[in-house]
């Protein structure tokens, strides 16, 4: 039986910028999945990240903004001091509510609500960071029937992350960030429909 | 069906009954928010599932209150994003200090920290006296705790940093006494604001104000409670007011957002046109 999935939730934290560059660049710009992320970062960081990411990626990357409707693919970074929600009906929502598991935005969070909404039709991705956020989070998602994917410890800049959730729950994979894009490749082998990043670009 | 399923039912149903006897209406907060709210009062509670909770719920006022009190409760912090309140003092307050008093409406003040916030800030402008500022939430307990003006004094190093960085003139230090574990907010900046109660979902507007401040308070609520409160704001502010909302809000796509300009874009400054 091959499965089906709605989206891919990912969660990363110290030497997040390289990993995310490394990951995201290897998907091509018809990846159908949308991809939604928390990033650990300061609070007053600006949206520099989701522009980088944009331009290095065939992927249309973007911060998200509140009510956003989550698209095939797109990338949506969560924005600096805020949650990133996942709402019934494919939407986003943000919250100013206070740290989870020491972080805002937090990976738990988003995981939690994603879990929610998406049930088994769920990927979730826990990389490289020196804390243990996403562990519930990705302990939720596989409670709720979904896919998890870990970095493997031995490859992520920070350990303690994957570790972490290594130990909370039983994850499905242990990957290298080189082998995870074609492992999700491998999972979604579907192409979107209409590629979003390229149109109106070079007016 | 399974059991989340079962919990979204419970929600919906104890939100209707919480709006059908005690008036207060949270069908219209955004889902996933709310639920994290509501699953978290539960964990705190006596009780297992929302359906257990809900027969003491609707009949026994205090365990509401008890209710109310975990599911509104915004957080806030002195000079919330200091490029903000810079930009207030730098483009706003000249405009400001051209009128003999102005009138400004925090919608949403939580514990109050932002609206001393801005009270710090026109009292450096030399607006002390020339200002009333009306501090509003749903929340009668934050409210109380806004009016005392009481912070832990293990917050002041960080909101220090932040009045630093928005463009702060004095020593903030000056603005508060520290005893044991607590840090007092002067009583000078209390003078010029008032604390009261107000519910955006179902409350009226208020008039002629030159300024109105709603930040991360909108993001909860679904878009029709959204409009609602937009358009309030909009009948309760003068032309040529201010509209300042949260980083992440914008006029973007709104029925009101045809009579604003921007003032300072990222920043979520919107200034009513005078046409």
């Amino acid at each position: 039986m091959t499965r089906s999935f709605r989206a891919v939730v990912i969660g990363v934290s110290t030497g997040g910028v390289n990993a995310l560059q490394k990951l995201l660049g290897q998907l091509p710009a018809d990846f159908r999945l949308p991809i939604l992320i928390v990033q650990h970062i300061g609070p007053e960081a600006g949206s520099g990240l989701a522009k980088l990411l944009d331009e290095r990626c065939a992927l249309r990357v973007k911060e998200a903004d509140e009510q956003d409707e989550i698209l095939s693919g797109t990338v949506y970074l969560a924005p600096p001091n805020y949650h990133l929600l996942v709402e019934r009906g494919g939407f986003l929502s943000l919250s100013a509510d206070p740290h989870v598991s020491f972080a805002r935005p937090s990976v738990d969070v988003l995981f939690e609500s994603a879990a929610e909404v998406f049930g088994p039709e769920l990927v979730g991705i826990v990389l490289t960071g020196a804390n243990f956020d996403g562990s519930r989070g990705l302990r939720i998602i596989k409670q709720k029937g979904g896919v998890a994917i870990v970095q493997d410890p031995e490859d992520a800049e920070a350990r303690q992350m994957p570790q972490s959730a290594m130990a909370a729950t039983d994850v499905d994979y242990v990957v290298a960030l080189d082998s995870m894009a074609a492992l999700l490749r491998k999972l979604a082998p579907e192409r979107a429909v209409m590629p979003h990043k390229g149109r109106g670009r070079d007016d | 069906m399974k059991h989340g399923e079962v919990e979204d039912v419970e929600i919906r149903l104890l939100l209707e009954g919480v709006q059908r006897i005690y008036g207060y209406d949270f069908r219209d907060y955004a889902d996933a928010s709310i639920k994290r709210r509501l699953t978290h009062w539960l964990a705190e509670s006596e009780f297992d599932t929302f359906s257990q909770a809900q027969s003491l719920l609707l009949r026994d006022r205090s365990v509401f209150e008890s209710l109310l009190r975990g599911i509104t409760v915004n957080v806030t912090e002195m000079f919330r994003d200091p490029a903000f309140f810079r930009a207030v003092r730098e483009q706003v307050v000249p405009f400001l200090k051209t009128y003999p008093f102005v009138k400004i409406w925090h919608a949403g003040c939580a514990t109050g920290e932002e609206a001393y916030s801005m009270a710090i800030l026109l009292n450096e402008e030399g607006m002390a006296g020339r200002y009333r500022m009306y501090a509003t939430d749903i929340n009668e307990t934050v409210l109380q705790k806004a009016g005392e003006g009481v912070i832990p004094i293990t917050e002041m190093q960080r909101f220090t940093r932040n009045y630093q960085k928005a463009g702060g003139t004095a020593s903030f230090a000056d603005y508060y006494t520290a005893r044991y574990d607590r840090a007092m907010l002067s009583t000078a900046l209390k003078k010029d604001i008032v604390f009261a109660p107000h519910n955006l979902a179902v409350d009226g507007e208020f008039g002629e104000m030159n300024m109105v401040l709603c930040r991360n308070v909108m993001i909860y609520f679904k878009p029709d409670l959204k409009e609602r409160c937009l358009s309030l704001f909009d009948s309760s502010l003068l032309p040529g007011g201010f509209l300042c909302l949260g980083l992440k809000e914008t006029l973007e796509k709104k029925k009101i957002g045809e009579r604003y300009e921007e003032l300072a874009p990222t920043l979520r400054i919107y200034r009513k046109r005078y046409d």
